[in-house]
Parts: structure tokens; sequence; C-alpha cells
């Protein structure tokens, strides 16, 4: 099996991704959860004095270094550890000269901002909710990952193909 | 310099995403087709390891690193965990990317992803400004 360049398998990837929920916790208290850096980022550059963001962000400097860190464990792993074969996303539809067609400003804008709007209405994405959430048998969580993967499903199978 | 910790816990979780490709569009399409299991494995691997560490904590009263009491999460029930959960799924299916993963593409070298983490920047604010007309 070939960790460097090749796939890692789910079983080796999920208890990975589940290892960070304890880790974090062990550290300082922190809880898993991507999205709320979201947030953080909307506090510390335009708070604008919505309510939603006046709070003091810089209690959450900590979230920064952990995206900081995905996003360097993404270079790693698909920079560094790719021989050039494994392809993440399809760059005829997700390009810089797409962004200015229907199909790459609908794909990426709008759906970017969908991403950002709804898990700040849900309080939580994958990771909060799918990951920690349901780790600690939060049933609102498990609420939350079903309305994800409807959205997605439908969205997946009756509105991407007619985007393509 | 602190905080450095949580950037190696970073490192390794945006790793595993990576190479175990959860951050892919393709394995996003596969799942909500059905087509892969593999996706499935991560999140039912992920979940009950999680579930696990939480209850050895939990049992065996472990502290944290710096002595403190282990704070276990909750999530409260709102009605936006359906309308913003449903709205996420929308964008997970065109951008074949959580939060998470925005950052891993953008490290993996698909720097357009860098806009589409704009957008929901943009998303998440205007979230804040019209919350209060929103039922919740």
């Amino acid at each position: 099996m070939d960790l460097i360049y090749k796939q890692w398998p789910w079983y080796i990837a999920g208890p990975i991704i589940g290892l960070s929920v304890p880790l974090l916790l062990l550290m300082g208290n922190k809880k898993l959860g991507i999205s709320s850096t979201l947030r953080h980022i909307c506090a510390a550059c335009v708070p604008a004095s919505i309510p939603l963001f006046t709070y003091d962000w810089k209690k959450e400097i900590w979230s920064f270094y952990f995206v900081g860190g995905i996003l360097i464990g993404g270079f790693i792993g698909g920079v560094l550890m790719n021989d050039g074969t494994v392809e993440l996303m399809p760059r005829e539809y997700f390009n810089w000269g797409e962004l200015i067609t229907m199909r790459g400003f609908i794909m990426m804008i709008i759906g970017g901002f969908m991403v950002g709007f709804g898990t700040r209405y849900a309080r939580g994405c994958t990771s909060g909710h799918g990951i920690l959430g349901l780790s600690a048998l939060q049933w609102p969580s498990l609420v939350a990952i079903m309305c994800f993967f409807l959205g997605g499903i439908l969205f997946s199978n009756f509105v991407v193909p007619y985007l393509l | 310099m602190k905080h450095l910790k949580y950037t190696l816990v970073g490192i390794v979780f945006g790793l595993a995403l990576t190479k175990g490709e959860a951050i892919s569009w393709y394995r996003i399409q596969e799942m909500f087709h059905f087509e892969s299991f593999h996706m499935y494995g991560i999140f039912m691997t992920a979940v009950p390891i999680g579930a696990l560490s939480l209850l050895i904590i939990r049992k065996l009263q472990i502290k944290t690193f710096s002595g403190d009491i282990v704070e276990m999460p909750k999530k409260e029930y709102h009605h936006g965990v359906i309308f913003g959960g449903l709205i996420f799924g929308f964008g997970w299916a065109m951008t074949g990317a959580c939060p998470g993963p925005l950052y891993a593409q953008i490290g993996a070298g698909y720097t357009v992803t860098i806009v589409t983490l704009m957008a929901a920047l943009a998303g998440t604010w205007t979230f804040g400004l019209v919350q209060k007309y929103l039922p919740d």
C-alpha cells in the first residue's frame, strides 16, 4: 500500500480525523469546529456592530493556528505527497477564468456563499456537528448532519448535473 | 507560540482530509450519489473513535494537559440546524467543500478556492446581518 502518493483508505483517514476530537480537548479544552473560524474572521475584520460579530475574537486565536495547519496539511498531502496522478477537483470547472462564467459563478461564489451562510445558521459544519457533535452524542447534531446530507443529496443529484 | 500545538493538530487533520480525499469534489459527488462507501467509511470510523475517546476521558476523568477538567461539548437544538443545514448541504454539493476542506483545497494548490472561501465569509457575514429576521 502506497501511503505517500496514493489515496489513504477510509480506515486510516477516518480514525486520524476522529482523534483530533480528544487531542484538541486535552490540549486546552478546544472544541473541533471549523465554520466558527469564518465567524471569527468576520468579527476580526468587519464586525460592523452586528451582534453575531461583536465578541472578543482574540480568545479564539487558537483556531486560526488550527486552520493554518489544515492549509499546510493540504499542501503536504495535495502537492508534496502527490505524484501528479491524484486530482481532487475538476480543474475545468474550478479555475480563475471560470469565475466569469455563469456556471463558475454559481458553483464557486453562490456555492461558497451558501456554505458560509448555512453553516453559521446551523451553528456548525461537518466537523463541529458531524464529527464533534456526533461523538458527544448530541442529538441536535444528528438532525444537522441529516439536513447537510439531505441538502447535498438533493443538489448533487438534481441541480449539479444541470450546471455541468 | 503557545498556540503552535494547534497548528500541528491542524496539519495532521488537514493531511488526513487531503490524503483521505475528503476534500475531493469527486468523492463528495460520489457520496451524495451513494456510489462509493469511502466517505461513509471515514464518518463511520471518525465518529466512533471520537465517541470512544470522549467516553474514556469521562470514565477515567482524564484532565487536560494543564490539569483542567475536560468540558464535554454540548449542542443545543434550534431550528437553524434544519434551515441552515439544508442551505449548507446545497453549497457543499456545488463546491465539493465544507469549511475545513476549503482551507485544505487552497493548500493543495487549487488557488481559486480562495474565492470560494471569500464567498463563504460573505455568506457568514450576511447571515449575521439578517439573523434577526430569520426563524431560529
